[in-house]
């Protein structure tokens, strides 16, 4: 148990470091940048004109079915990797069990197909 | 083991606290940044707990995955933010209901055990689990995923399949006019297919 844990122990430094960074550069331009700020500084733009509207606008609804075909299959993935690691263990069962597994996901994978999901427009 | 109580405690801390933030702060974007920060903990959790498969999968399929999604419904509902906190007060009474409900489950299951509401429950705990020492986390789920709960395996592939198919009849509109190349169509053209000819009189149209 500790002896997992230990390993980890490059992360915890690593995130330390990359906290204390990213802080620092936070930090440091409040602390030392030279500032004057005057109205006309500080309006969107000191040339051309003010946005139209917000920025913050409809997605498109196709980018809502490429993100969750990508999860499907990020999750099939992720049932091979244990199936990976004991595959010289888990003997013919094991291995059929997981070839039906990915034989109902390409099931799916080849309607997806037909139908133009994987297509832009 | 301290330190593995202090980073149990950090770990508990910032969840609940961005679990918090979730359903406290203004900006919905910014409710998604929390849940994650929410889940990148739970991840830690579990890596405290031993269970470093399931802490991966956690950051790789909800952190990498999961907040993409929610990112792009948040995006998508393109609501006013000051009209969305109108209706807050409505739907207090029912979210309220639902957590005391979820509160009392958890109660009951504490006071009474895991035991006694699934008889089969602790005996499937107390089954071997093979030693860390021996098989690391990821080998041990192996083992016993592919064979023993095959049934199991089998219904998890036929739910992503369902999930796949219901992503696909209920979001995927094709736009009428456009114009795909389809190159089997071009190369079967022929000279018949492809041009007409017509002698036309002169003077007069076609």
């Amino acid at each position: 148990m500790n002896a997992l844990l230990q390993e980890y122990l490059p992360l915890v430094i690593f995130t330390g470091i990359s906290l204390a960074m990213g802080l620092a550069l936070l930090v440091a331009p409040f602390i030392v940048a030279y500032r004057q700020p005057d109205p006309e500084k500080l309006s969107a733009y000191e040339c051309g004109f003010n946005a139209f509207d917000d920025a913050r606008m409809k997605f498109d609804v196709r980018f809502y079915l490429v993100a969750i075909i990508f999860i499907i299959f990020d999750l099939e993935v992720a049932f091979l990797f244990p199936w990976a690691i004991t595959f010289g263990q888990l003997g013919v069962f094991g291995f059929w069990s997981m070839m039906v597994f990915l034989a109902v996901l390409t099931v799916g994978f080849i309607y997806e197909w037909k139908k133009g999901a994987l297509e832009w427009d | 083991m301290t330190v593995a109580a202090l980073f149990f405690y950090v770990f508990a801390s910032i969840c609940v606290a961005s679990a918090v933030m979730v359903i406290a702060s203004r900006n919905p974007v910014h409710s998604v940044l929390f849940l994650i920060l929410a889940f990148v903990n739970a991840a830690g959790l579990f890596v405290l707990m031993g269970a470093e498969f399931l802490a991966m999968i956690l950051v790789i399929v909800y952190v990498g995955a999961v907040a993409v999604l929610f990112l792009f419904v948040v995006m998508m509902l393109d609501v006013d933010f000051t009209a969305l906190r109108q209706g807050f007060l409505n739907y207090l009474p029912v979210g309220g209901l639902v957590g005391v409900v979820f509160f009392g489950e958890l109660v009951a299951m504490l006071m009474v055990g895991a035991g006694a509401l699934a008889p089969g429950a602790a005996k499937a705990i107390t089954d071997p689990i093979p030693p860390l020492a021996d098989v690391t986390n990821t080998e041990a789920l192996g083992l016993v995923l592919y064979t023993r709960y095959a049934y199991y395996f089998q219904a998890a592939g036929v739910v992503l399949l369902v999930a796949m198919i219901g992503a696909i009849v209920l979001t995927l509109r094709h736009k009428p006019h456009v114009k795909r190349q389809n190159i089997a169509d071009q190369v079967a053209r022929t000279k018949a297919t492809a041009i007409k000819i017509r002698r036309v009189k002169p003077g007069q149209g076609i």
